[in-house]
């Protein structure tokens, strides 16, 4: 039993890494990824939003979206994705009063970047991959837990990466963005290799 | 040049999402190996952040601060079920290639980006108009990328056979790099290089620069 949830997380992890392999929350991975303290904090709201929003959005489809769920004969799994960003965006919402007023040292480091994770694809992906891969309740705490440490472990990655690139003498036009690309291609081979274990 | 032509042709070239803003970057990776489902999705994306724009800054007097992100986002939601029923109707062949992909545009950061820093302080009109030069922005990159990829990674042209594969008879061995989505990450790369070059205002400015002292008495050292 266990060794499946092992399982189930290291693949998230590593194999199917949500960043690196699915492409997924790129928008924020580009931009937040100047340095390496911005990125942590942003990597544990993700973690922390995909830890929850993982588990909520599969008890909702199980309990109340699948087929034949609510009453016998009953299929609401259309009307799916405006359930899923809704309780998406309301947790974010909840998230951030809630650290405003207890944690504040934390709101404060992570005031810019928690709204926008509402609109950042690994979270929305991450719920439709649990559903679509007909993960039980513990095993989407799992996944979604595991999940959300692959983006952040590819994004302070790639954070370290450019810390260290910004010493270096690129080409103008390339400078900032550009190589940022060209990085992540590379940190795409890097992670291909993963590819080849198999659990 | 008049304020409206300037919305609309300002993200094309001078401010694009993808480029410039950032925006909108997991869907350029993972639709680009076809130019047609791309155009497929280039008209699904331009028609959700037109209408999205128009319907935010409608009621953007009377969105309470505090509950604006859910707000917008159910507008888009609804927005994008709508734009997949359309496409699910009229061309379902596309409709189960881009599925996935059709629903992440609720999550599109160009639509949220936009509603956000655009819609909210501008009226109907010019927000409508920002939404249309911004899809078109973003169109323009993918239908770059689109081509490039589709045509060295199959030799083709919108489902035209350009250079004949190998594998049918013809001279041209694919290259199936350009089929993976890690060649997108090159790619953009090398676009934002070109675009940089030809509007040098968007080159970023290098955080340490190494100087040219230091470097000309190495030189002379040795």
């Amino acid at each position: 039993m266990l060794e499946s949830y092992l399982s189930i997380f290291v693949k998230a992890v590593f194999i199917e890494n949500i960043a690196i392999n699915f492409f997924l929350g790129m928008c924020t991975f580009l931009a937040i990824s100047k340095r390496i303290q911005p990125a942590i904090g942003l990597g544990i709201a993700v973690i922390v939003v995909l830890g929850l929003a993982v588990p909520i959005n599969n008890l909702i489809f199980n309990y109340f979206l699948k087929a034949d769920a609510l009453f016998p004969g009953s299929d609401l799994h259309f009307v799916g994705l405006i359930c899923y960003i809704g309780i998406i965006a309301a947790l974010v919402q909840i998230l951030e009063m809630f650290l405003d007023r207890y944690i504040p040292a934390l709101y404060n480091a992570l005031g810019v970047f928690l709204p926008l994770i509402t609109v950042n694809c690994a979270i929305l992906g991450g719920v439709l991959f649990s559903i679509e891969r007909n993960l039980e309740f513990t095993e989407s705490i799992v996944y979604g837990l595991g999940a959300g440490t692959g983006w952040a472990l590819a994004i302070v990655a790639l954070a370290g990466i450019t810390e260290r690139l910004k010493y270096a003498d690129i080409p103008e036009g390339l400078q900032g963005l550009g190589i940022t690309f060209i990085t992540v291609g590379l940190m795409c081979f890097g992670f291909l290799s993963f590819g080849g274990i198999s659990l | 040049m008049s304020k409206a032509k300037e919305v609309l042709l300002n993200p094309i070239f001078n401010d694009n999402p993808i480029a410039l803003q950032i925006l909108g970057i997991c869907s350029a990776l993972a639709v680009t190996g076809n130019l047609y489902i791309t155009l497929i999705m280039c008209v699904a994306l331009t028609t959700v952040v037109t209408l999205s724009n128009l319907s935010v800054s409608l009621i953007r007097n009377h969105i309470p601060t505090n509950i604006r992100i859910i707000v917008q986002i159910s507008i888009i939601a609804t927005l994008v079920m709508l734009v997949d029923e359309v496409l699910q109707a009229f061309d379902y062949e596309s409709s189960k290639t881009l599925s996935v992909f059709v629903g992440l545009i609720v999550t599109n950061c160009i639509v949220m980006g936009r509603a956000e820093a655009f819609a909210m302080k501008n009226g109907p009109l010019m927000s409508a108009i920002d939404g249309f030069g911004n899809g078109l922005g973003y169109s323009v990159i993918l239908i770059v990328i689109a081509i490039i990829r589709e045509f060295v990674g199959a030799g083709t042209f919108y489902g035209i056979e350009i250079m004949p594969l190998t594998t049918n008879g013809g001279w041209y061995l694919a290259n199936n790099f350009f089929l993976t989505p890690a060649s997108s990450f090159f790619i953009i790369g090398f676009t934002i290089w070109a675009l940089r070059q030809w509007k040098t205002e968007q080159i970023e400015e290098p955080e340490f620069k190494i100087s040219k002292n230091s470097l000309e008495s190495e030189k002379g050292a040795a």
